[in-house]
């Protein structure tokens, strides 16, 4: 099967590669996470963004080092894609020292905010207004950064949205805000949600341009987003841009999914975004079959070492239980 | 030395501190040219500008959090909103984001931001307009909360809220507003978490915060006609709380009123009761301790049941009698 690609130009070809590996990473990792939280190794909860990897990837992609990020509930794979070492991400869920937050966030609030990963949120639509502020701050001290706010089909139903939305555009905010409608909240349909068929339609209620792309297509996903972010950069004010996916797994770790078809699992992994990526890649001679198969055993040890890591990693000490409160 | 008023002083700080330090803006509903819904703002977008004197959407959840983003990312934000009360719609920004991220984070990235908001009843603005909410915020760690009385206290403490790294709620007492005392030109600090004794006395410590510190003062007057000694402690930040200056005050006198105008069940006056119940000074009572608080209702129209609702000067003067004349 051939496929037709656009291929974005924004991002150098070689480079291709390395965002492919950094899917599979996320594939593993979460598989790995999976696996943990099944066998009780990991206590407390986790989203999993199996099934999402393109719209993570593909959207950081088209951005420079000193840009921002506002993660979700389900943020691993933007963790990943934004640069974090899995090693750290591990520790984080096995709550070590050396996690990401010293064991203080776990999976919810992973953050590097050196990095410009402002962070996980476990509140849905927590992140829309701080990215609005972020995108202030861009602004204000002329640093000229650009912030991407990831968010779910669900988030877009919460106050939140509108209120920073409508902010965003009045002020022409450098912000982009990338919808992963990845077609539940939780386990409330979208369609059953939304009077709409697209959230990217509420952009207009408040003059910001709204795109929809196929979030299975990380090349569809690099080229809606490189626009949004360059208008961005160009004080041209926010965008939306809804990247259609769909989450492998459940909502979170005790999830029957009751509330759809195994048909329709069935359909949604025939688009699996890695799969489309290295068929293009292999098409367009920038990936042969070897090459895939190294990068992917590559990815899998990466994420075999990070829980060795993770586990020879030590506890935080009860004397750090009242540290890192206050600045 | 001058005299201004507790609102001047609000405003003097903020100018001083925005002359010196570019990252310090005010963002908030009607501040620009209409000056605020109580004037603090005015005449500063003729100085600073409408980038820093941000004029918003009424969007308390969109600009609470956009303060939250703008700090995260290297801004001090001032946040103005128009009534205490309103600080509900603000609430996830506060006590989800704000309070919390630094911890979540592992001790990486700070949030320092100011909300300035005026509390409290007395202008006949009835229940929605008049709380006194304090205590809710208090109850959250990783906020600071302060809570000044007199002009001089509001300029000092407002540089300090400024200037510290920490998210603070600041409540300016609506019938503080208007008083008057001798504030200095130059800028100062008041570090949070030092209390301030207002009135020197022997017989009976009151503890009294915001208007009820005006109240206490009134009564410890008419007090030492009959011979009573009262002490007057302003703690002037709840959170942090300058225990020691309470503790050694009961030491002294054996005797503690606590008075605030907030509704009395799960009120702050409640926790200072049990600094003391906790504390040495407990073997020195040589009465009960004595709270006055709001009654439990929402605040009234009427303006005399509006005046019922909340400790009056009579009242402070009965609950030092009773507490001194038991033995």
């Amino acid at each position: 099967m051939t496929q037709k690609v656009n291929l974005p130009s924004r991002v150098d070809k070689k480079d291709l590669v390395d965002l492919y590996k950094q899917m599979w990473q996320i594939r593993f990792f979460e598989e790995k996470v999976d696996e943990f939280f099944a066998k009780g190794m990991i206590h407390g909860t986790t989203h999993l963004a199996v099934g999402q990897e393109a719209s993570a990837v593909g959207a950081i992609a088209v951005l420079e080092d000193r840009d921002k990020i506002t993660s979700t509930h389900r943020g691993h794979g933007h963790c990943i894609a934004k640069g974090a070492e899995v090693n750290g991400m591990m520790a984080e869920l096995f709550g070590r020292t050396t996690g990401y937050c010293k064991g203080k966030g776990g999976s919810m609030h992973i953050a590097d905010v050196e990095k410009g990963n402002l962070g996980a949120n476990g509140i849905v639509g927590g992140g829309f207004a701080i990215a609005t502020g972020a995108a202030l701050t861009s602004q204000m001290k002329k640093d000229g950064f650009v912030v991407l706010c990831f968010f779910g089909d669900g988030a877009s139903n919460e106050g939140s949205f509108h209120e920073a939305l409508n902010l965003a555009s009045i002020w022409k905010l450098p912000v982009v805000f990338i919808c992963e409608n990845n077609q539940y909240g939780m386990s409330g349909p979208a369609k059953e949600m939304m009077n709409i068929e697209n959230v990217a339609q509420r952009g207009e209620s408040y003059g910001i341009p709204g795109k929809v792309v196929d979030g299975n297509d990380i090349f569809d996903v690099m080229n809606g987003v490189g626009e949004a972010v360059e208008r961005a950069r160009n004080g041209e004010g926010p965008s939306i841009v809804e990247a259609k996916t769909y989450r492998w797994k459940g909502h979170s770790k005790s999830d029957a999914k009751k509330y759809r078809t195994r048909e329709e699992e069935k359909e949604w992994r025939l688009k699996d975004p890695i799969e489309r990526m290295r068929l293009v890649l292999v098409q367009e001679g920038l990936l042969t079959e070897e090459a895939a198969e190294k990068i992917k055993a590559d990815a899998k040890e990466e994420v075999e070492a990070s829980v060795d890591f993770a586990a020879n990693s030590p506890h935080p000490s009860l004397d750090d239980l009242m540290e890192d409160i206050y600045a | 030395m001058r005299e201004i008023t507790y609102l001047e002083a609000v405003r003097e700080a903020m100018s001083q501190e925005m002359r010196q330090n570019e990252d310090v803006f005010i963002l908030g509903e009607d501040i620009g040219v209409y000056g605020g819904a109580f004037g603090v703002t005015r005449g500063m977008i003729e100085e600073f500008g409408p980038e820093r004197i941000r004029n918003t959407p009424i969007s308390e959840a969109a600009i609470s959090g956009t303060a939250v983003g703008a700090a995260l990312t290297g801004m001090r934000p001032i946040l103005e909103l128009q009534f205490s009360d309103f600080i509900t719609i603000a609430m996830d920004n506060m006590v989800n984001q704000a309070a919390k991220i630094r911890y979540m984070y592992g001790g990486k990235g700070k949030v320092p931001m100011v909300l300035r908001t005026p509390a409290g009843s007395g202008t006949g603005a009835a229940a929605q307009h008049s709380q006194s909410l304090e205590a809710w915020m208090t109850h959250i760690p990783g906020l600071k909360v302060v809570q000044p009385s007199t002009a001089y206290d509001a300029k000092g403490l407002l540089k300090a809220a400024i200037d510290d790294d920490n998210p603070v709620i600041f409540y300016e007492h609506k019938l503080c507003y208007k008083t008057k005392s001798d504030v200095p030109e130059e800028p100062y600090s008041i570090p949070l978490g030092k209390a301030d004794i207002k009135r020197e006395g022997k017989d009976v410590t009151i503890v009294a915060t915001a208007i009820m510190v005006h109240k206490s003062l009134e009564a410890a007057v008419e007090l030492e006609k009959e011979g009573i000694s009262v002490e007057v402690i302003d703690p002037r930040t709840l959170v942090p709380l300058d225990t020691e200056t309470i503790i050694n005050s009961v030491k002294k006198t054996s005797r503690l009123v606590v008075v605030h105008e907030a509704v009395k069940r799960g009120g702050f006056g409640g926790e200072i009761a049990s600094v003391i119940a906790e504390s040495e000074a407990f073997d020195y009572l040589d009465a009960p301790i004595k709270r006055l608080g709001g009654k439990a209702v929402p605040i009234p129209y009427n303006p005399e049941l509006e005046k019922a609702a909340i400790p009056g000067v009579e009242d402070i003067i009965g609950a030092v009698k009773e507490t001194v004349n038991r033995s």
